[in-house]
Formats: structure tokens, sequence, C-alpha cells
């Protein structure tokens, strides 16, 4: 494998994850983009909450929860865009498991079930999965690429799945639930339930019993679909892109969720690391060009430039100052590139001018991020980029 | 009333999008605080920030670790919190460790997620009303998630009809709500999305919490000096080639340029969308890209270096 591109000809689910803030959207989006107009797949982007000059991008007037397509772009492939909107699936979700009508509406309006799905964090990851398998049923995609929420624990939305299955099937749950299922809790639970009373009043933890008594008669359909979305996750046609950008705590997230995929022996086509400056402005002729610049004489330049010295001198003042503070962080990085350790190819590509605000330059950001060349062994950076 | 200054409060929760710096800015503010000789306590909320590296401590406690005369840090931790809570509000003596309890309560608080953040902010207005520190300053959830926090007492209220921690909302609510007392610092970037989520935050701040808003902070702001002006002179630079500039290098100045001058564009339209967005008497507080630095610990000390001119 020498590129992303190479990587993954063959994969069906490319999952983008990594920290919050580090143009993960954007990359997921590019890379549909690039991959429905060089190839002939049907790509579908499942993303998460797109900027506004995004979803412009795409031509889009804002994107839904359903599956919108792209019509600007013209082929060979196809190209769809959905946003998960974790309340609306988490409510079709209840519909779907529930045994009836009445528990599902009762599930729905419970306050409880109000504050979980708009406010626990684990319930986008475990939304963003189940989203996941609905649209792999469909068959209509070659490819889907997957926008992870911005998880604050970078498990969580591996583990979602299976901790939805067994926050069912703990003992603490069952124990919980046990008065409402006719049954008794054991006398080891007395010092729980007094401190909870006069803590959060009785009222309070019955009201908790009954929304998890509800949900109870789901059990079934969680577990099942936690197993589904597992295979699916470690079915070799599923891979993913770990994105960072050299920020302190989006590099560790991102060295930790690399280790963590591969504990899990999950497939990781590579690292991004976004944002890096261009190569040009930590290399050594460059810094050679400053001193050279301010120890030559502007005379014959100003005069052939027909400006007064005085201005031109500040001019490359300034153009020198601006350029010497790029390059100080310029260096810093690659310095920083080259002490990286990771069992993966990364992939570097640099901070693109301005911001992206039409498909054209998502097709750039795209194509560039398929064809960067692979750096595969760490260290080797800025050879293999200055060659 | 004039909105008072982010110096007159004493719980100051700095919040922001993913990847503004947030961290930083709460430390650095902590730093340029504790610089005036104001007592501080720096409280980090998720216990993976890497806050406490800044000032040399590799690992952070909920028992605050005192760093230098003024400044302490801590790490919020809800089974702490909770078994300070038993044990000052509830008289209830914690015999041997809660372990099992903390479990327990572990999984009704995950369940109810109001229950987790009252502890939260309960640790953190207590610290104040017991004048433990002059300052608290907390680096804050993320912006998509502090509203929780902030509206916890409200949450609660609402989900638990009696008992004793329904007493317990009152002077947390009369702690946050008063403006002399509590703000909250939104860290931004120039750019598109954290301005957008800045300007949420506000409004969701003004409509489900009583929390104040005490200053915005742009972090990462490039200043005109280090953004080659005079495009007639460059493009004539560019264009002749003057013998003197016989280095090919020459294109790096101008990627350079290129590149502060595209990031000011860029920045130039998202600060007006964003002080368009502001009420006015919300200060705006610019903190420069720091080019130089390298490590925590001086990019800590370089942020409370011009924050603390810019909060005078």
């Amino acid at each position: 494998m020498t590129s992303l591109r190479e990587a993954t000809t063959s994969s069906r689910i490319l999952v983008t994850c990594g920290a919050g803030g580090i143009g993960k959207t954007t990359a997921a989006a590019a890379l549909g983009v690039a991959l429905s107009q060089s190839s002939e797949r049907r790509v579908l982007v499942l993303t998460i909450d797109p900027a506004r000059r995004l979803a412009d991008a795409l031509g889009l007037d804002g994107i839904g929860n359903d599956v919108t397509p792209v019509k600007e772009v013209t082929g060979p492939g196809e190209l769809d865009v959905a946003m998960l909107d974790t309340r609306a699936s988490w409510d079709s979700l209840i519909h779907r498991h529930a045994p009836d009508d009445e528990t599902a509406q009762r599930i729905l309006s419970n306050s409880l079930y109000q504050n979980i799905t708009g406010r626990f964090i684990q319930s986008h990851d475990y939304i963003a999965m189940e989203r996941l398998y609905e649209l792999v049923q469909l068959q209509q995609y070659d490819l889907i690429v997957l926008d992870t929420p911005p998880s604050r624990n970078a498990l969580d939305f591996l583990d979602a799945p299976n901790r939805m299955a067994d926050f069912f099937s703990s003992r603490l749950l069952r124990w919980l639930t046990a008065p409402a299922r006719g049954g008794i809790r054991g006398l080891a639970a007395k010092p729980f339930t007094q401190i909870t009373d006069r803590i959060l009043g009785a009222q309070f933890l019955s009201d908790i019993t009954e929304f998890f008594v509800l949900l109870e008669s789901m059990y079934a359909g969680f577990i099942e679909r936690a197993r589904e979305v597992e295979a699916l996750l470690v079915d070799p046609s599923t891979g993913f892109l770990v994105i960072s950008t050299l920020d302190e705590a989006p590099l560790h997230e991102a060295e930790f969720f690399i280790d963590e995929l591969e504990k899990r022996k999950l497939r990781v086509y590579g690292w991004l690391l976004n944002r890096v400056l261009p190569a040009s402005l930590s290399s050594p002729s460059l810094l050679l060009a400053m001193d050279e610049l301010e120890r030559s004489s502007l005379d014959d330049v100003a005069t052939d430039l027909d400006v007064p010295l005085t201005h031109l001198s500040t001019v490359i003042k300034s153009l020198v100052m601006n350029a010497r503070a790029w390059s100080n962080v310029a260096v810093r990085e690659r310095q920083q590139i080259s002490q990286l350790h990771s069992s993966v190819p990364l992939v570097a590509v640099p901070s693109l001018d301005g911001e992206i605000s039409d498909l054209e330059g998502l097709f750039a950001l795209g194509q560039r991020i398929l064809d960067e060349p692979f750096v595969l062994e760490f260290g080797d950076v800025q050879r293999s980029e200055s060659a | 009333m004039a909105r008072p200054s982010l110096r007159e409060r004493r719980l100051l929760f700095v919040t922001g999008k993913g990847g503004v710096g947030k961290t930083t800015i709460a430390a650095g503010l902590a730093q340029a605080l504790a610089n005036e000789g104001t007592s501080v306590l720096l409280c980090a909320i998720d216990n993976r920030s890497d806050i406490g590296e800044a000032f040399g401590l590799s690992q952070l406690h909920f028992e605050p670790q005192s760093v230098s005369d003024n400044l302490s840090l801590m790490v919020m931790d809800t089974e702490s919190a909770l078994r300070d809570y038993l044990r000052i509000n509830m008289k209830i003596p914690v015999v041997t460790k809660i372990g099992p309890i903390a479990n327990a309560f572990d999984f009704v608080a995950t369940a109810a997620p109001g229950v987790r953040e009252i502890l939260t902010i309960g640790k953190l207005c207590y610290d104040v009303r017991e004048n433990l520190y002059d300052v608290v300053v907390v680096d804050a959830p993320a912006t998509g998630h502090i509203i929780g926090y902030l509206a916890a007492p409200q949450a609660i209220n609402a989900l638990v009809r009696v008992g004793l921690i329904r007493n317990q909302t009152d002077w947390m609510l009369e702690i946050l709500s008063n403006p002399e007392k509590t703000g909250v610092v939104i860290v931004t970037t120039p750019e598109e999305m954290p301005v957008v989520e800045t300007l949420q935050l506000l409004k969701k701040l003004e409509d489900e919490t009583t929390v104040q808003a005490a200053a915005v902070v742009v972090n990462r702001t490039l200043s005109d000096l280090v953004v080659p002006r005079d495009e007639p002179v460059l493009a004539g630079l560019s264009a002749k080639r003057p013998d003197a500039f016989t280095s090919s290098a020459l294109d790096g100045l101008f990627e350079a340029a290129r590149l502060s001058g595209a990031k000011n564009t860029v920045a130039h339209e998202h600060l007006a969308t964003l002080r368009q967005g502001l009420d006015d008497d919300l200060s705006v507080i610019a903190q420069p890209y720091l080019f130089d630095c390298a490590d925590a610990s001086s990019i800590v000390q370089a942020v409370a270096t011009s924050l603390g001119e810019e909060i005078q």
C-alpha cells in the first residue's frame, strides 16, 4: 500500500475518527467527493454536524437526517450525504424495538428518556453505529464514509454497542428493577437505597426504575443489534482513518485511538495529519534566503520596481518577519512529526489557503488525502517530502 | 446594569469548541490572576486533561495541589465530590470506602446525567461560597456539553421532586445566577465553526441557564504586523525577481505571506460575524497566535502575560 487510495480500493466502510476541531468532518466530505468523482463508486457520507459552509460547498440547503443526493457530483460515481440527528434516530429506534405502541409512547414521554438521549454523551456514539448499520442494510452504497462524533473518550463510540448490551444485562439493572418485576432487593441493597432515597428522593429512584423496566422490554433487540454492529466493524472491508492535527491533545488522542483499534484487531488505513504547514516553510534554503535578504542592498531593486527605498525596506522587513514566524512553527512541526511513533502509515496534508467553500475545493483536498504518498517509516517524513 | 468585568467574578467557566485552545486559555487565565496576587484554584473537569503538564504536574488529584503561592490545581472526580458532599451536607458518616455504593451511584448518575453534573457544580460553588479561594477557574467541558453542567440545578429541580439534593440547588443557583460571582469565558478562534458555536452557546446560556457570559477570547489572532501588505510591491517583486533575490526560496517568503494573507482574510470575515452577534458590552479579548512557544509551560506563561494586560 502506498496511498490511502490504494488502501481503500475495496473498502465498504471508512470511519474517520479523532478529537473535535481537527477538520474531521471536512475530511470525510472531501473523501466522499473525491471518491465519487474519481471512481464509479456510489458513496454516502454520514456526518454529524456539518458547518454551514460545508453544506453550502456540497450545494445543499442544510443536511437532514434523510439521505440527500449531492447533485453537483456528476460522476462517474454518485454521492449522497446524510446528517446524524441523534434525537430523531433514537425515537425511531424506540419505535422499532418496542413490543407495542403503548410502551413506545411511554418511553418517549419519560423525562429520563429525554434527558438521556439529549445529553448522555454516549448516546451519540451508540446511535451513530445504529444508523450506520441501517444504511448498510439498504445495500445502496459501495462505500459509506462515517464521520464519528467528537468523543471525549475515543473508545466510547467503539464500545457503544457493547456497553449498551452490558448495560441491559448488568446485575445492577436487574437488581434496580427487581421490585418492579415482583422480586425483592437483597439486604445488601439497603445502604444504597437509603442513601439514594435521602439524596435523590424515593420518587426519583422509582422513576428510574420504571424507565428501565420499560427499556428492558427492548433488551433482546438491543443485544442483537449490538452483535450485528460489531460484526460490521470487524469485517475486512471496514477500516478506520485516524485524524489529528499536531496539537498536543488531538495527537495524544490519535495515538491512543490507533493503539486501541489495533488491540481490537480493527483495520487502520492510516493516520492523517491535518493542517501541517507546507514543507517549503521549514526548508533550510528559506532560512538562508531570509539572511540573504536582510543583508542585501535594496537600492537597485527599489529603482527597478519604482518604489521609494524606505517603503520597499518596510515591505521586505515584514515579509521576512512573517516568514520567520511561520518557519519557526513549521520547523517545530517537522521535528514533532519525525518523533512520532506509530505502526500505521502516515499521511500529512498541509493547511490549505483559506477555507473550503466549494465542491472543487473539497475535491482537491480529497484527492490530496487519497494520493499523498504514505510515510511508512517514521522519521522519514522529511526525506520523502523533499524527494 | 453594566456587565461586571472578568476580574470582578469569582467563578469562571472556560469553555469553547474542541481544538480552539480552551485548556491553554484556562491555564493562562488562572496564572494571570495568580500573578496579581489573587488566590486561584484551577479545576479541570475532564480527568484526561493535560492541564497539569504546563505547571510541572504529571498527575492531578481531587485534592488540590499547590503549584505556586497563589495557584492550586485539581481535577474533578464525582466519587470524591459525592463523599465530600455526604460528609459536609448530609452529615452521613462515611465509615468505610463507599466503593460498592459508589459503583451503584455511578450507574444512576450515568443514567440521569443531572446527578453527575450537579455534584461537579456543587463542589465548585461550595469552594466559592466558603471563600476557600478568591477565584475558581474551571477548565470546563466543550461548548457541546457545558450547558448540561450550568443548567444542572434546574434539571435536578425538574427531575427530582423531593430529597436533600433538591434543597441544595437553591444556594447553587444563587451563586451561578449572580453575574458578580459567576461568568462564562468562551474561547474561540477566528474560524467558522468555533464562531458559530460561540454564538450558539451565548444564546443557549441565555435561554437555558442563569449564568452570564463574562468575555469571549479570540485565540490565535494574527497581528496585522505579521501580515505583509502592499500587494503592488509584492507583485513587482514576484514578477521581476530582481537580481538581489537570486535564491529560489523567495518562493518560501511568498508562500508564508500568502498563508498569513489567507488566514487573515478568513479571520476578518468570521470576526465580523462574531462581533455582529455579540452584545455590545461583552468584551472580546484577542489572544495572539504564539509563533515562538514550543512547550506547554512557556505557552501558558505567554498567555498569562498577554491576558494579564488585557484584563487590567
